[in-house]
């Protein structure tokens, strides 16, 4: 234990994800030996993360004004929606520059033992989105496990209607990888959604 | 396979030991308490990455130490490998094949064993989760894929639970039981290919335990085993007993288990709300043996039920040397020899005699058959002393 102010700080450390107690130490020591300019750089930007950043009024994403920037850039296609659980799966599928359409982040997937209902994720914003008939397909992009597989079919009968398209990601090989490294589960995934060659 | 040569760090009472081991026969002696069940113990944990004695592998980490060291030189026919597992006090455990870091459960891919202990006589006597954890066990070395599956089922049957007490703490009517349907889809899912892979493992392995149990037992009773289904059983309110109408022999395709389920779940869902748990499931599902058509459980004496005990083990290990491509598996016998009358002790060394590997502990030398101890090394202390 360390006299107050450092094992406070070694605790609250601590707290976030990814960090246990001795990786807390370290940063609490690092913070402790650097120039006091860089630690307050880093405090202001703690403090202000939370006053300045809002979501998305639109798709949920974060954002620094009422609607982020892909949601106010008109070169989208909006015909298209693609469904995350978190902000992070939007910067996730942005850098793959394969997708030009617009996102709804859920903020979660359904996890009754965290929860989480149907209700507590933007299931009904997302709905209010289609109303109007301009998006045509709906990608959804939940996480392969067991709660986004659960939130993905909750999502499927949800949005059956008329004219529209529900697609789900396909799950298989990662690209680059070896055959005979890929587990029993991934395999027999690509096996399930194996297409037609042309 | 062959576990050429075994050393351990910091595992249990041992803080270093070096065993060189033999094909065919090796024997363990020592006092209770010095450690033969953990040099056995080590090799179980590498094909099963669990322990028969305990829940968490914290205990298996001597005391004072951070992290324990199962290291194994295997021979699979020509081929060698060195198969090692580090468990550790805080953070997740490692493996390696070969020096190349694997996921540890992979393990099971290269080590397989099938453990005989006294405690296998609660298979027959005891209480049905105690075998469908021995059915799960088998499933998982025989097919490593369905670990997920278990796990998956699992998960989900808490998710469902979850939402049933939630369900029932607002009155029943509010929007959670919407999505009770999409936890039903997924518990049949995984719960049907469930069902179908023990009732396909049941099934296979009843023709080599009918002829086990003739071997071990010596007389010409018929050993047989069904499964019982609690998606078919209408009284279902425990988890004890037998109930006639559910039990099925012979194994039964994904598609019936999913339909059966999917009927169980609706006729007790009024049930399941009240009660806010999920009442029907291959979690509650039991391995039925039976002795000339009465149920073994009650029924058995005490030296039949321990036959029974062990032709079970004896057809795990055939089936499993069936499916293998590296061998036997190897056969551990943690004191069960001091359990057996002089008849059965010889019957089962018969039984065992074409293994490429048995590795048996025992207090007292003299329990053991003569022809299983060629080759006999003596604990005292968690120090190897004499090997001979």
């Amino acid at each position: 234990m360390y006299e107050g102010i450092v094992q406070e700080l070694i605790d609250e450390l601590g707290r976030l994800p990814g960090i246990g107690p001795k990786s807390a130490q370290r940063i609490a020591f690092h913070i402790l030996q650097t120039e006091s300019v860089d630690v307050s750089r880093l405090a202001e930007l703690l403090t202000q993360i939370k006053e300045r950043v809002r979501f998305c009024e639109i798709c949920g994403n974060v954002s620094e004004e009422d609607t982020c920037t892909i949601c106010r850039d008109p070169r989208r296609n909006a015909q298209t929606i693609c469904v995350v659980e978190e902000a992070k799966d939007v910067v996730a599928i942005e850098r793959t520059r394969e997708f030009r359409g617009l996102y709804h982040v859920l903020g979660g997937a359904i996890s009754p033992i965290d929860g989480i209902g149907p209700d507590d994720l933007r299931i009904k914003q997302l709905l209010q989105r289609l109303a109007d008939g301009t998006v045509t397909e709906v990608i959804i992009a939940t996480d392969p496990n067991l709660e986004g597989e659960a939130t993905a079919t909750y999502l499927t009968r949800m949005l059956q209607q008329p004219g529209l398209r529900v697609t789900r990601l396909a799950s298989g090989l990662p690209v680059g990888g070896d055959l005979e490294y890929a587990d029993e589960v991934t395999l027999g995934r690509a096996f399930e959604g194996r297409r037609v060659v042309e | 396979m062959i576990v050429r040569h075994l050393s351990l760090v910091d595992f249990r009472n041992y803080e270093t030991a070096e065993v060189e081991l033999h094909p065919g026969a090796n024997l363990f002696v020592g006092r209770n308490g010095q450690g033969k069940t953990n040099l056995v113990e080590s090799i179980g944990y590498l094909s099963t990455l669990s322990s028969h004695r305990v829940p968490s592998d914290q205990a298996m980490i001597r005391s004072g130490a951070d992290a324990a060291i199962i290291r194994a030189r295997l021979q699979h026919g020509d081929r060698q490998l060195l198969v090692e597992a580090q468990l550790n006090r805080s953070g997740p455990n490692r493996a390696q094949v070969n020096r190349g870091a694997v996921k540890p459960r992979e393990l099971s891919r290269y080590v397989s064993s099938v453990l005989f202990a006294p405690e296998d006589l609660a298979l027959v006597r005891g209480e049905p989760s105690g075998r469908r954890r021995f059915l799960d066990g088998v499933l998982v070395q025989r097919n490593p894929r369905l670990s997920g599956v278990l796990s998956d089922y699992e998960r989900s049957l808490r998710q469902r639970n979850m939402l049933l007490k939630s369900a029932r703490a607002s009155g029943l009517k509010n929007a959670p039981l919407s999505t009770l349907d999409i936890w039903d889809e997924r518990l049949i899912e995984f719960g049907s290919e469930l069902m179908a892979a023990r009732s396909e493992l049941v099934a296979e392995l009843e023709p080599h335990t009918r002829l086990a149990y003739a071997a071990i037992a010596g007389d010409s009773h018929d050993a047989t085993l069904s499964m019982q289904f609690s998606v078919l059983d209408s009284a279902r309110d425990d988890d004890e007993g037998l109930h006639e109408e559910a039990v099925r022999h012979g194994a039964i395709d994904r598609a019936l288990a999913a339909s059966w389920f999917s009927e169980a779940l609706e006729r007790s869902r009024r049930q399941e709300l009240e009660r806010a748990i999920t009442l029907v499931g291959p979690h509650r599902d039991d391995l039925v043996l039976t002795l000339n058509g009465l149920p073994a459980r009650g029924y058995a004496s005490h030296g039949e039920s321990w036959s029974f005990a062990l032709a079970l083990k004896l057809a795990t290990a055939e089936v499993l040397r069936q499916h293998s491509t590296a061998g036997d598996p190897i056969i551990v016998l943690d004191d069960v020899f001091a359990e057996l009358d002089a008849s059965r002790r010889e019957r089962l060394t018969e039984a065992i005699e074409g293994y490429e590997q048995v590795l048996i502990t025992a207090a007292v030398f003299d329990d053991v058959p003569a022809p299983l101890a060629a080759h006999t090394v003596h604990i005292d202390s968690g120090r190897i002393v004499e090997a001979s």
